[in-house]
């Protein structure tokens, strides 16, 4: 098991030395200079350009701009905002748990929903059950979810007024000390009950939102692998020896099923981080999505490369986490075969 | 005896051999959503191209007498905060779309599949070096990366379906790559190089054709994946530019009238809809039909 560990975290530095070659690349792709097209049409004295040029380390070479950038990587230095002039990584920081927090309770709808709907579909194939659950899946797995959020903003808030519209909580009504971030945590330490009821009332509309497309995949990916193991030589001698279906299909079938389920549902943590952009953007969520969206609209570069460098990096790391898991789980791919 | 058997029965020898591509044809339409998605796509198509011809109103002429209008029978999609008339702006956003679906899919390709081919036939350092750029790529979030590429690229539809192409290249790469490792050790093309073939006549020749069934499938479903990125950046402001129509566009600014005037909302997003799960149910489809395991 240690060698596979040594193994995958060996595949994936290179791939990590990719990545920041890619977003160091990537900000040269702006068209002139950075600092010109940050200042737009009102200019800026040369002096305090050249200031923001040396800020920005372009004034280097551009091999000794990459190994800045990887030595600054290397020690947490991410870049500097240059319109809140705070440390990239600091400010993401700050913003990351109300993503972390969006994002989980989006899985979370997605699996709820999405494993029955797979194991439902498999135990009756080719019924109308099949096909009307597949179908579902089809369409949220093709809706645009930023109209899928004007949607459901449309009819759950505007016309049964439901849900409230946008932001974390009620800001005139409560007010909560954030701790750790995650604003359902700091309502409970907090003690304040209205606020914790208020901060899940705005999680629900986001949360639909962003765990549509994991749902439709979930659900897919459950019914097709529940299918494979339910064709299987011990699920038949389970049904054989006369166990109940719910015993049949619960115990011996989905615990097998499941393996492949996990590996997917880890796999939509890129996809809700991928979401979260708009998500965040249509419900004013304070998360790093929309302020990943801030920093295009304020050409704040630096923030921008750093944001997108975060983000690929946890994504990296959840997928190490999910391979290992898998190896720990199915000693066959943990041996290579 | 034998000879007089085999003589007597010239038809049997003379059928025509039914092709791979005839046979998943058949098998294609059979399959009822495909077949719907292939037809609005057929549709769709015709409707971009003859834009000029079939839509009612010209999609950038603005009328202050007719701002945020209820469908009517003058304006049956309504009209936006401008007057102009939305199904105009459906109709010419139809181009956009697609063109940003297919021309993107089509700069993956070009970009993607030379490099898998290059990737899988050559192997070594040279693969190792395009696998662990592809892993990279893949490990930023589609959406994420397309966004940051035409933020920096600047916004505009060229450099949106630039950022999408670039952002698509990596599936193609190891799409084509997994399929050329898995050719490249098949006798026939043991035998094309047995011969004295050149590497790049067996990778074009003979490798090449058999990744292409693959290829199309992933095809019409990263157009799908293209044409709601397309949206996404003109949602944010970075695809296609005002006064110009594309339905994403059309929803940023309809996110604000969603009260007084929900057709604004309603339309883009349910041609978005539509075309993506037609390029979808086509793309399962042909996923099916192509399968070797249905033969």
């Amino acid at each position: 098991m240690f060698k596979f560990l040594l193994k995958r975290l060996a595949l994936t530095l290179p791939t990590f030395l990719a990545l920041m070659l890619l977003t160091f690349l990537a900000i040269r792709l702006v068209p002139g200079d950075p600092v010109e097209v940050r200042m737009g049409e009102r200019g800026i004295d040369p002096v305090r350009a050249e200031e923001m040029r040396h800020l920005l380390g372009l004034d280097q070479p551009i091999w000794k701009q990459f190994v800045d950038y990887v030595w600054g990587i290397l020690h947490g230095d991410f870049g500097t905002s240059l319109v809140t002039s705070e440390k990239v990584l600091t400010e993401f920081a700050a913003l990351f748990p109300a993503t972390i927090e969006l994002s989980f309770f989006a899985i979370l709808f997605a699996m709820v929903l999405g494993i029955p709907a797979g194991i439902l579909a498999a135990v009756k194939r080719g019924t109308v059950y099949d096909h009307a659950l597949m179908g579902a899946a089809l369409t949220g797995y093709s809706m645009p979810i930023f109209w899928w959020g004007l949607l459901l903003i449309m009819f759950m808030s505007e016309y049964l007024g439901l849900t409230p519209i946008s932001g974390r909580t009620d800001l005139i009504r409560f007010s909560v000390e954030p701790i750790t971030g995650f604003m359902l945590v700091d309502t409970l330490i907090a003690g304040d009950k209205g606020a914790f009821w208020d901060a899940l009332r705005h999680l629900i509309l986001p949360a639909i939102v962003l765990g549509t497309i994991p749902l439709a995949v979930i659900a897919r990916i459950t019914r097709s692998s529940m299918l494979e193991v339910l064709s299987e030589d011990y699920v038949r001698t389970a049904r054989a020896k006369g166990l109940s279906p719910f015993r049949v299909v619960g115990l011996h079938a989905l615990r097998n099923a499941l393996i492949p389920v996990v590996t997917v549902i880890g796999l939509q943590v890129g996809t809700a981080l991928a979401g979260a952009v708009l998500t965040e953007t249509i419900f004013s969520w304070p998360g790093v999505g929309k302020w990943l969206i801030e920093s295009i609209a304020r050409r704040d570069y630096p923030a921008l490369q750093g944001g997108i460098l975060l983000i690929s990096s946890i994504v990296v790391l959840m997928n190490l986490l999910i391979d290992v898991m898998y190896g720990a789980i199915n000693p066959r791919i943990r041996h290579g075969r | 005896m034998m000879a007089g058997v085999a003589l007597s029965s010239p038809a049997t020898v003379a059928e025509p051999v039914d092709s791979p591509s005839r046979r998943a044809w058949r098998r294609l339409k059979k399959r009822r959503g495909a077949m719907f998605g292939l037809i609005v796509i057929v549709a769709l198509i015709a409707l971009a191209i003859c834009a000029d011809l079939v839509s009612p109103h010209d999609p950038i002429k603005q009328s202050y007498s007719a701002v945020r209008k209820a469908p009517s029978l003058q304006h049956w999609f309504g009209t936006d905060e401008l007057g102009r008339d939305v199904l105009a702006r459906i109709i010419f956003g139809t181009r956009a779309s697609l063109s940003a679906g297919i021309i993107s899919v089509g700069i993956a390709m070009l970009l993607g599949v030379p490099l898998g081919l290059i990737a899988g036939y050559c192997g070594g350092f040279i693969d190792a070096l395009i696998s662990r750029f592809t892993d990279a790529m893949l490990a930023c979030p589609f959406l994420i990366l397309a966004i940051a590429l035409a933020a920096f690229l600047g916004p505009s539809l060229g450099n949106a379906m630039i950022a999408i192409g670039v952002t698509a290249m990596p599936v193609f790469i190891r799409l084509t790559r997994g399929q050329v490792m898995g050719i490249a050790v098949e006798t026939y093309v043991e035998a094309a190089r047995a011969i004295g073939n050149p590497p790049w006549r067996i990778a074009v020749r003979h490798i090449l054709p058999n990744v292409l069934p693959q290829l199309l499938v992933q095809i019409t479903l990263t157009i799908a994946s293209a044409i709601i990125a397309e949206a996404s950046l003109s949602f944010l402001g970075l695809g296609q530019q005002p006064p110009a129509p594309s339905w994403g566009s059309m929803l940023n600014s309809a996110q604000r009238f969603l009260t007084n005037a929900p057709w604004m909302a309603v339309w883009p997003g349910l041609s978005i809809f539509i075309s993506v799960l037609a390029f979808n149910l086509l793309g399962d489809g042909l996923r099916d039909a192509l399968d070797p395991k249905n033969r």
